[in-house]
Parts: C-alpha cells; structure tokens; sequence
C-alpha cells in the first residue's frame, strides 16, 4: 500500500465529489438529494484541508468552518421548504413539484 | 500505521457515500452518511486538523444530521419507488442517467488529471502542526468580516426555516 | 519479540478504565436505590447480601436471563444497534477524561504514563463532539420500536438533549477561556495551589454560575432527575425504551449511568481542580478524584429524588429562554474579565 501523498486525498476528494453528483442527479426522493450535496460539500471540504496540510497554514481549516456554517444554513433552510411542500403534496419526489402552480 | 488509516478511511468513506446514494430507505442514508462523516474526520485527523474533525463531528453529524432525522422520522419518508414506475415528467430516466454518466466522467476526469502532476508527499511534522489558538487569531482578525456575515447568515436562515415550515393558520 | 512495557501498561490502564466504568455502574444502581430509600424513609434493598451489596448482582443476573423480545414491525438493525450506540458513546466519552497525575507504576515502567486513556489536546472537544453522538441511540431506539410511546419519548428527549447542549457547550468555553487550554489535563493543571493558604484555586470560585449552568445543562443531557419527562414512568409508559428488555434495556441502563459518570467527572476536572487535594501524595491524587466525582453523583441521585419532574414545556423553555441567555451572559462577563486582567 503506498504512502498517501497530496495526490491520494485528492482523488479520493475528487471521487466523493462526483458520487456526490450522481447522487444528485440519479435520485428522486428530495431528502436524498440534500444528503448527496452534502457529501459533495464534505469532498470540498477535504480538499481544503488536504492542501493545508501539504502547505502548513490555517487558511483551509478557517474555510471550512465557513463552509460549514454555510451547509448548516442551507440545510435548515431546505428542510423547511421540504416540510412546507410535503404538507402540500404527501409526497417527496421532485417530480411532483414541476409545475408552477400550487 | 498512517497508510492503513488512511485506506481504511478512504474505503469506509467511499463505501458509505456510495451507499447514501445507491440504497432505497432514506434512514438508512442517513445513518450511512453519518459514517462517512465519521471517517472523513478520521482522514482530519491523519491530516493534523484536530479542531476541524471535531467540529465535523460536533456540527455536521452531531447537528445536521440530527436535523435530517427528525425530518426523515416526521415526514415518514417513503422508501422511494424505483425509477420504471413513476409518471414520466421532466426528469425522465434518460436524462437522469446521462447526468449520472457525466458526473462519473468528470470524477475519472479528475483522477486522471491528478494522477498525472507531480506526486506531491506531505511534509513530516518538523514545524509541529498550528494548534487551534493560531485557527482562532486567524479566524478573528483576517476573517473577522466573514464572521460576522456569517452569524448574520445563520440567523436569518434561523428565521426562515420556522417561517417557512410554519402552518399556514 | 520483546513486548514494549509502554505498550502494556497503557492497554491495562483501558482494560482498568473500561471494568471501573462497569463497576461505577453498578455502584450507582445500589447508591441511588439505598439514597432513594433513606431519603424516602425506608430501608430499600437488604436482603440480598450484608446491607444488600449484592443487589445490583442479583439485578443483572435477572435482566440477563429475562426473554429478548422485539416487535413484530420494529427495523431489526436499528433496533438492536441503537443501545449498542448509546453505550459506546457514553464509554467513548471518558476516553479523554484524565483522572490522575502521571505514574511509573512504582517503578515498573522506564518513563511515566499519564493517566487517562488519551491525552488529547483538544480534548473538551472530543467530549463535546462525542456527547452528541449519543442522542443518536435515543433517537433511533424511539423510531425502531416502531411504536407511538417510543417515537415520542424518542423525538421529546433528541430535542431536549440538543437543546441543552449550547448551553452546556458555553458553559465550557467560559471555563476554556480563564484556563487557556482545551486540554482537560491542562485545565486541571492550571488549579494548583491556593490562595491565601487554605482556598483552593478551584474554578468553581472564579465561575459559580458556570458550574451551576454546567450541572443544570448536564442534567438534562443525561435525561436525569428533574429534566427526565422523556422517560417519565406516570406521563409516556417508559419513553424510547418502552419496547427493550433483558440486556438491551441493561445497556441503555449502562449508557445513562456511564453518561452520569462522565458528566460529574469532566465537571471535577472542569471546576472541582480533578485530581488536586489536600493530605494525599500526588501519586495518589485518583483518589481525591474519586471522591469528588462520587459527591456530584450524590448530589444527583438527591436531586431526582428530591426535586418533582418539570413538564416538557417547562423544561423547554427553560432551556431556550433562561440557562442559554445565562450562559452567553456569563461568557461575557468571563471575557471581559479576562481581557481587563482582572
């Protein structure tokens, strides 16, 4: 087994970030969708901290305390759109809500 | 004994988010992507980052994902139905799939991008690594600013997430 | 081979750590059955060896040979993995929780072991960080059993034990910030010696409001005393461990205690100077520590039988509107404090 280089984290950042994606777009159940951008924002998040590693500052780790302040948000924020349309329509498929009328 | 963490985190992590997106029962997603956040704060920690894995731990699977729960548990989400048996809409199966072809091109994209730099080695730990009081000087003087928007963010998200899930009376 | 003695030291130290956590427990099930029945007048156990020691044998031995049953429509795999999560936060918790100076084991080792499991230097965050991982068992024990007593208990407990934790999380940072150091070992460190001779230069003097806050906040995370609607026998059957028996139910049981035990241990070193007393060799400073932490205990097991039960309302807002208003206030007043140098 090699040594984790700079190289291993990102890839392994990059692989999270495009399962993250396929997530997004392969699933119809909105609450999974937010799951998948989560991952994608912790691939973001790795990537960060995997390049403060290599160049010994803090700035990456301060940025994902950001990020992840900012994903805190977002998540509050579209689980209670998510509750406010499952009121409406009983059901969790984005495809229900394509229609602009109520 | 770094490498074998290393790879057993890599592996748990991917493992578990592969299963967030492949699996049917949205708890199940849930509970898997609190193991992916857990090794991705062990892969912090091989990182010298001991503040950032336990905030990852504190705020990500110990708050957000708490908050996921309880909507999954309170919505009683239904394990979606697979993918042949619902109304044909905008998002079709086609177009779903190629999107998902796309985002596994732009991860081999990546791969092969970063496979062919220079292999870059992590330093050793001669400096010794920055412990969380240089994260906190940082973060309230150069990043003061971006502070402060933030808890301006985070209350106004406050604010809109109980007005937005409000019953309308 | 020649086996590293650092090595085998420090596994014993977690085998030692790990069955005193067991033992703790079990302490506790006769220390507040017998506190309970004096402060209720009565005898409470006796039978069962001299002055009913033997109790909490005779109580394991009867969970572990009760039937393990499950509902019909319970989620198997979270049924069975919620109090498996309970237990090994509560367990992982005291894992950074030094109890005791360094020692050399009376000479046996070459360079001294610290004593406490890991010596972490963010260690009051990995305690926070893995606090709240053990609302998850609750949580998913209430959503498996798969029924309306345990879903509510489950879900009422979840939002008080989150609610809670701003405050007891503040309730740290003001102790973070007299001490300079996230390191528990540290903190302890910084309460030596004392002032004019005879008081101790315990935290609790600099920030009575902040081990009060600490202990309310404490409380309610481990759905004890007067904050335990959630598993109120009278209001909601047994809460989100209604459907659980035999050992399942003895590891929620575990887990509450073992959390109890965390909480007044990280609260002696926090605010009670942890190992540091009178009369005793440093070496021997455990002890101390033990004493301290079984008089927080004391005081807990007092408190529940004491105080009547707040309503879950009442102890909402209470959460919300008074113990984390107090908290940011006394973190306030702790900076200003020691910016002013004061």
């Amino acid at each position: 087994m090699p040594d984790p280089t700079l190289n291993s984290y990102l890839v392994l950042s990059a692989v999270l970030f495009a399962i993250g994606t396929a997530g997004v777009f392969l699933r119809r159940n909105i609450i999974t969708i937010l799951l998948s951008i989560e991952v994608m924002l912790n691939a973001v998040n790795l990537t960060f901290v995997a390049v403060d590693r290599y160049r010994g500052a803090v700035d990456g780790q301060i940025i994902v305390f950001f990020v992840m302040t900012v994903a805190a948000a977002e998540a509050a924020v579209g689980l209670a759109i998510v509750i406010a349309l499952f009121r409406h329509k009983e059901t969790l498929s984005p495809d229900a809500y394509t229609s602009l009328k109520w | 004994m770094e490498t074998f963490f290393f790879w057993s985190f890599a592996a748990i992590a991917v493992t578990a988010s592969v299963l967030v997106v492949g699996q049917r029962n949205p708890m199940y997603s849930v509970l898997l992507l609190i193991l992916s956040f857990g090794a991705l704060s062990g892969l912090y920690v091989l990182l010298r980052a001991p503040f950032v894995a336990a905030i990852q731990i504190i705020i990500y699977a110990g708050a957000i994902m708490v908050l996921f729960l309880f909507v999954v548990m309170l919505l009683n989400a239904p394990t979606e139905t697979p993918p042949g048996e619902q109304p044909r809409r905008i998002g079709g199966a086609g177009p779903r799939r190629f999107g998902a072809v796309l985002s596994a091109l732009l991860g081999i994209q990546l791969f092969w991008a970063i496979s062919h730099i220079a292999q870059a080695p992590l330093p050793g730990d001669e400096r010794g690594a920055p412990g969380v009081d240089v994260i906190g000087l940082r973060l309230f003087r150069e990043y003061a600013l971006a502070f402060e928007a933030t808890t301006v963010l985070i209350l106004v998200a406050m604010v809109g997430a109980i007005i937005l899930a409000r019953r309308e009376r | 081979m020649a086996i590293d003695p650092q090595l085998v030291a420090q596994i014993g130290l977690i085998v030692v750590v790990f069955h005193m956590l067991l033992a703790s427990a079990a302490v506790l099930v006769y220390m507040e059955r017998k506190v309970a029945a004096f402060i209720q007048q009565r005898y409470g156990p006796y039978l069962v060896g001299p002055r009913g020691l033997l109790q909490p044998i005779a109580d394991i031995v009867k969970l572990m040979f009760k039937e393990e049953l499950r509902p019909k429509a319970a989620d198997t795999l979270l049924f069975y993995a919620a109090p498996i999560l309970a237990a090994t936060a509560a367990f992982a918790a005291f894992a950074v929780v030094p109890f005791g100076t360094e020692t050399t084991l009376f000479g046996l080792l070459d360079e001294p072991i610290k004593l406490a499991v890991a010596d972490v230097n963010v260690g009051l965050l990995v305690i926070f960080a893995v606090t709240s991982m053990g609302v998850y068992g609750i949580v998913l024990a209430g959503w498996a059993s798969n029924s309306k007593y345990a879903l509510l208990g489950g879900l009422r407990s979840t939002a008080q034990m989150i609610s809670y934790e701003i405050a007891y999380g503040l309730s740290f940072a003001a102790v973070i910030m007299l001490a300079g150091s996230l390191s528990l070992r540290e903190i302890v460190d910084g309460q030596q010696g004392y002032w004019f001779g005879f008081i101790p230069r315990w935290y609790i003097f600099l920030q009575p409001a902040g081990f009060l806050i600490y202990l309310i906040a404490g409380v309610a995370e481990t759905n004890r005393a007067p904050f335990d609607f959630p598993e109120a026998e009278q209001e909601l059957v047994a809460g989100y461990h209604t459907e659980y028996s035999s050992m399942s139910f003895a590891l929620f049981f575990l887990a509450e205690y073992v959390n109890m035990v965390t909480v007044s241990a990280v609260a002696t070193d926090l605010f009670l100077g942890g190992w540091h007393g009178p009369f005793l060799p440093e070496w021997l400073g455990w002890v101390w520590f033990l004493i301290k932490v079984f008089a927080l205990l004391f005081f807990y097991i007092w408190m529940r039988w004491t105080l009547p039960r707040y309503r879950y309302d009442q102890l909402m807002e209470f959460g919300w509107k008074w113990l984390l208003p107090a908290a940011v206030l006394n973190l306030l007043v702790t900076a200003f404090v020691v910016v002013w140098q004061l």
